[in-house]
């Protein structure tokens, strides 16, 4: 198992300091997520088909008017398709972490660790879903982005932001009994005004506005993920107490 | 002080005062605004009062995460339940008001899609409460998301209407109404009016906490 590879951290003699233990704790937890869900690629090929098969649902379902989607119901539909992606891949974060498994890492590592590492990997994870998302997206649909750059830094942006959100939510949701229902219902309402900044940005971009137009949007969204990370890794030791 | 009655005799004075000086006292003449520009007292006070009183309630749960009691869990859960209700009483005005001055229940602006957001997220509140039957951990929990919630939607609702276009008074350029109350007749009604609400609420919500806590003394008789 890759969880074996944890009890490297004893290793680490207790003279170092704490950041750098904490550094590395978050990257084996980071490691190990990764290599779990190498091992078992059903879940990961399942969300890209999700993505796939969603983007495909929305051609189909316009591409029977005939003709090419608007650009601001473009705009609306790409991000939809990553809000319901996003939610669905972080859902199953700490849903398919068992009990005993929880227990061992709470002796193992401080929480902190497991917070952020949990954020680096969505991130990531989110990061190459959306990439995957867009590029379908694109093929089927059409690309009228006119400065791709920019909304390319922006999709990363949201990446980082679905991810810090969802991630202590999904944490929250976790502790629940119907599980499901709850993360969509605790996580939308707080990611509507992220989204709205995104969907801002990401219109900029279709239109090709120069940078300075949502350098104001593209702030605000820093500050936000900053502000969601902050209170995630503060918040997150009182959740894994119990 | 919260034992204490002056500021229960304060809120009924303020409130009557609010009720009676908003209806009956000059303010400006303005057209297609006329004679709802009162609504102010009523509606305006409502968002300050629930502001006040959703931050209170998150105060309480980080208290409640530090020294966990349950007292601190029910305070933190009946100021959100008031908070709720005078954001819908909020809703509720103002979406009376804008019938009559813009002609419509509801329009896309940033201010009323934030009240709306901020219903959704103690909505959510509610029902993440009502998921769990262990108390510590509902207790614990939902302060945990109380808190996230707030400080990940609130300093928006408070950035973003400034940033957008707007029909609504203080955004995008639209002046709010120090603008229109030159003579500072309407600031006579309405900061009493602020204070008066908010108060009322406070007292609503010590009523509810009070019940709440003489139920749980009485389940625990049962049990015991």
């Amino acid at each position: 198992m890759a969880i074996r590879e944890l009890g490297c951290i004893f290793a680490v003699p207790f003279t170092t300091p704490v950041a750098v233990q904490l550094l590395r704790e978050i990257w084996y937890l980071i490691q190990k997520d990764f290599r779990l869900e190498w091992r078992q690629r059903a879940a990961l090929s399942g969300m890209l088909l999700y993505v796939g098969s969603t983007v495909f649902v929305c051609y189909m379902s316009f591409a029977l008017r005939g003709g090419q989607l608007p650009v601001p119901a473009w705009n609306a539909l790409f991000w939809i398709i990553l809000l319901f992606t996003a939610v669905n891949a972080v859902a199953k974060g700490f849903l398919q972490e068992s009990r005993g498994r929880q227990l061992y890492y709470y002796a193992l590592v401080r929480p902190q660790a497991v917070i952020l590492a949990k954020i680096g990997y969505n991130a990531m994870l989110l990061l190459g879903l959306s990439t995957v998302g867009f590029g379908v997206y694109a093929l089927v649909l059409g690309n009228p982005v006119q400065d791709v750059p920019l909304f390319v830094s922006n999709v990363l942006l949201g990446a980082l932001g679905f991810a810090a959100t969802l991630t202590l939510v999904s944490g929250i949701a976790a502790k629940a009994t119907n599980s499901h229902t709850l993360m969509a219902v605790l996580g939308f309402p707080i990611m509507i005004p992220m989204l709205l900044m995104l969907i801002k940005v990401s219109k900029n971009a279709l239109d090709g506005l120069e940078w300075e137009a949502s350098r104001g949007s593209m702030l605000t969204l820093v500050a936000l993920n900053l502000i969601v990370g902050a209170v995630s890794y503060i918040l997150f030791p009182f959740l894994w107490r119990s | 002080m919260i034992k204490s009655n002056w500021w229960k005799v304060l809120a009924v004075v303020l409130v009557l005062y609010t009720a009676i000086a908003g209806l009956l006292m000059p303010v400006p003449r303005l057209a297609i605004l006329n004679e709802t520009i009162r609504n102010l007292y009523f509606h305006v006070p409502m968002w300050f009062g629930m502001t006040i009183i959703l931050t209170t309630s998150v105060v309480f749960s980080v208290r409640y995460l530090r020294h966990p009691t349950s007292r601190l869990d029910t305070l933190s859960h009946e100021f959100a339940k008031t908070g709720i209700l005078m954001g819908l009483i909020g809703l509720a005005t103002g979406s009376i008001w804008a019938r009559f001055t813009w002609g419509t229940w509801w329009t896309n602006d940033p201010k009323l899609n934030g009240a709306a957001i901020a219903m959704l997220i103690y909505g959510a509140y509610l029902v993440l409460r009502s998921s769990f039957t262990d108390e510590q951990q509902r207790a614990r929990v939902s302060a945990i998301y109380n808190i996230f919630a707030f400080s990940a939607a609130m300093p928006l609702f408070f950035i973003l209407p400034r940033l957008t276009d707007s029909l609504h008074p203080g955004a995008g350029g639209n002046p709010a109404f120090a603008r229109y109350d030159l003579d500072s007749d309407m600031r006579l009604v309405f900061y009493p009016a602020v204070i008066g609400w908010t108060l009322l609420g406070v007292w609503i919500t010590q009523l509810a906490v009070r019940l709440s806590l003489l139920k749980q003394k009485v389940y625990e008789k049962q049990l015991a």
